[in-house]
């Protein structure tokens, strides 16, 4: 007992030194003795890898633009990987909380791992930013003061797609989603503006996650003769129905909508079957917005590849976290200071400015965007300063 | 739903159907004849797809693809049943669950070493790319006809193979009894060993088969392992003929399921299975 306590005293005390060696002419406040602990707890493995590795390619170019420091503190980062697995993600989240002590926590991809994040970070009172997952409830039912998002909630890019369809004057809809919350949600909100402005969705139509078999369905469209589709698909399966709907022949005849994960991270993949589809989300290739430029040219060069939505995201998460850090005075143990100057911050970011609503989700613009040449070019505005309704919210 | 969309339902469903019995026959083949249960069969489905993809991608022809993969597939089967399976023919059914299992788990993280996690696409060939016009609105795939055609031919071999040669006589006969077939002087072992290679290959052949249309992922196996017991339980354990009538009955019950009752999609296999189980407690055909 007493030999282990010498030597952790002697650790502590060396990497002191060391730490002090190797910032040579830092000023002695004392506070930058003791750095700010970010905890990132995003997907490094499977699915969804590619998107937590640009959540924190985002986060960590804002530190750097920051001179490596946040509201003006030193960061250091404590990693886990989440592996996309709800059923570990109770135990992940508390590693980082209980074990490495983390001031926030950064996370995550995939909506039921954030949920259950969502509802540790509720019992630890640990400050939560999600800076990608969907669900509605994150900023719904289970909103809570100390929990943040800086992407979207399912309802927003949906509902507003909802009123473009309206404004396009189609009046008979059939809807196809994978039957799972997000997608549930999805088409939900989609409803909602679209029956509200007149339409009517003759058939809403799920297959279970993550199957990939549309052909009866494109059938059914084909037989219901719908005058537009809505659908939500991400990833490999936007892939499949885009290619399977232009190869069913529907794609001269029906035109297809989507919320913008149809066609997000997918162009490539999907070739010629895309090119024309309308879908809307919070950000869109070729953006006349002088940040995005300024950030799309310091990703590429950070990192050597192009920067998308999720880096996006991860880049905001960190410039909402340093609003309310510099709110504080640098001090995250001032908790209501800091929450307070991010519920009040205005982001500036490569999307748009945006603020937060009550709940805590940005309220923020939709963009239309269209298919062309392997880009998602920008339309118009869908929807100006979209905030989400926030149902069952209570704070 | 109007005449023409039945017709084409009806043959979306005679497709799936089809490629269900691919897979199911090969399941049914080990378990009726070997007495094995092996839940590794939806393993090999998926060791058949990402071979497609990823022979595909060196050679750049998915019918190449699909010839080597035939072949790599015969020898897999025959190591897996010289290595392990050769052993369980007389262990209880607990034995064969638990090792069977543990080859799902071997062959996932094999799946992820090798080949990753990520969703992948298999491209159409050429000659096969192109789509006919069925209704006003809606093409067919030529690549699903294709599918269909090949499944129906490969039953009619399986047919004659079991029903009419020396071979098939000889598996029949070494389904019924073991001991009297060595008896006779005939060399039951080499025979397992075709049946099970025969089994694996047409599982991996199905998979190979079904890539471009279902997307080669993770997973994928366990998916339709499921649904191959389900076919094997309907049609009767061990009957190739009733493994085909009871994926066809599937494939009905299904397509038209997804389309009558979307949100109840997944019900209708299972319901069709209580129903025939109640009639027919051992499914609809015995033995082969």
């Amino acid at each position: 007992m007493e030999q282990g306590f010498n030597r952790r005293r002697f650790l502590l005390s060396t990497a002191g030194i060391a730490g002090g060696l190797a910032l040579p002419g830092a000023p002695l406040f004392a506070q930058s003795a003791n750095k700010i602990r970010v905890g990132l707890m995003l997907p490094y493995t499977g699915t969804y890898a590619a998107l937590g590795n640009a959540i924190t390619n985002g986060f960590k170019l804002a530190v750097e633009q920051g001179g490596g420091k946040l509201g003006g503190r030193e960061i250091e980062y404590f990693t886990v990987d989440d592996e996309s697995d709800a059923a570990k993600a109770p135990e992940n989240a508390n590693k980082l909380i209980k074990r490495d002590n983390v001031d926030v926590l950064i996370g995550t991809v995939h909506s039921g791992v954030a949920l259950a994040m969502t509802r540790v970070a509720r019992e630890t009172k640990t400050l939560l930013i999600v800076p990608n997952a969907g669900a509605d409830e994150i900023t719904g039912p289970l909103c809570s003061p100390n929990i943040f998002r800086t992407s979207f909630s399912a309802w927003q890019p949906a509902y507003a797609m909802g009123q473009v369809m309206a404004e396009k004057k189609h009046k008979n809809v059939v809807t196809l989603s994978w039957k799972y919350s997000f997608g549930e949600q999805s088409v939900a909100g989609f409803k909602e503006a679209f029956e509200k402005a007149g339409g009517k969705v003759v058939k809403e139509m799920y297959l279970p996650f993550p199957n990939v078999e549309f052909q009866p369905y494109l059938t059914e469209i084909a037989a219901l003769k719908p005058d537009a589709v809505f659908v939500f698909f991400a990833g490999g399966g936007a892939v499949k129905f885009v290619k399977d709907y232009d190869a069913a022949g529907l794609k001269k005849t029906i035109p297809l909508y989507g919320s913008g994960f149809l066609t997000d991270g997918t162009l490539e993949a999907q070739g010629d079957s895309a090119e024309g589809i309308l879908t809307t989300l919070h950000y869109a290739d070729g953006l006349d917005i002088a940040k995005d430029k300024a950030f799309r040219t310091a990703y590429a060069m950070a990192y050597r590849m192009q920067p998308d939505v999720y880096s996006v995201q991860g880049y905001d998460a960190a410039q909402l976290f340093a609003a309310g850090l510099a709110g504080a005075g640098g001090d995250v143990t001032k908790r209501e200071a800091l929450i307070a100057a991010m519920e009040k911050a205005t982001i500036d970011s490569p999307r748009g400015r945006f603020t937060l609503s009550k709940a805590h989700n940005p309220v923020q613009d939709i963009y239309l965007r269209k298919v062309e040449a392997k880009q998602n070019k920008v339309v118009s505005v869908a929807a100006k300063a979209l905030a989400d309704p926030a149902r069952g919210c209570r704070m | 739903m109007d005449f023409s969309t039945f017709l084409i339902q009806l043959l979306n469903s005679l497709q799936y159907g089809l490629l269900l019995f691919l897979v199911a026959s090969g399941l049914t083949l080990i378990f009726g004849i070997m007495g094995i249960i092996n839940l590794a069969h939806g393993s090999f489905y998926m060791m058949g797809a990402y071979m497609a993809f990823s022979l595909t991608s060196l050679s750049g022809n998915l019918l190449v693809a699909i010839l080597v993969g035939i072949v790599l597939s015969v020898l897999i089967g025959f190591l897996l049943e010289w290595a392990l399976f050769s052993r369980l023919y007389k262990r209880d059914h607990l034995d064969q669950v638990l090792l069977t299992y543990g080859l799902i788990l071997i062959f996932e993280e094999l799946r992820s070493l090798l080949v990753g996690d990520d969703v992948h696409g298999v491209p159409i060939p050429e000659l096969l790319s192109a789509s006919i016009q069925l209704s006003d609105t809606l093409n067919y795939p030529v690549y699903r006809l294709f599918m269909s055609a090949v499944c129906i031919l490969l039953a009619i071999v399986m047919y004659w193979l079991i029903r009419y040669t020396r071979l098939g006589m000889m598996i029949r006969a070494g389904s019924s009894n073991r001991e009297m077939v060595q008896a006779l002087g005939i060399n039951i072992d080499l025979i397992y060993r075709i049946v099970f290679g025969l089994g694996v290959t047409l599982a991996a052949f199905a998979g190979m088969l079904a890539a471009p249309v279902s997307s080669v992922y993770p997973g994928m196996g366990n998916q339709v392992l499921i649904i191959c017991f389900v076919v094997v339980v309907i049609g009767g354990v061990g009957s190739v003929w009733g493994a085909l009538v009871a994926a066809l009955l599937i494939g009905l019950a299904d397509t038209f399921g997804k389309v009558i009752a979307p949100d109840y999609a997944g019900l209708a296999v299972y319901v069709l299975m209580a129903a025939v189980l109640l009639w027919r407690p051992e499914g609809i055909f015995r033995r082969i």
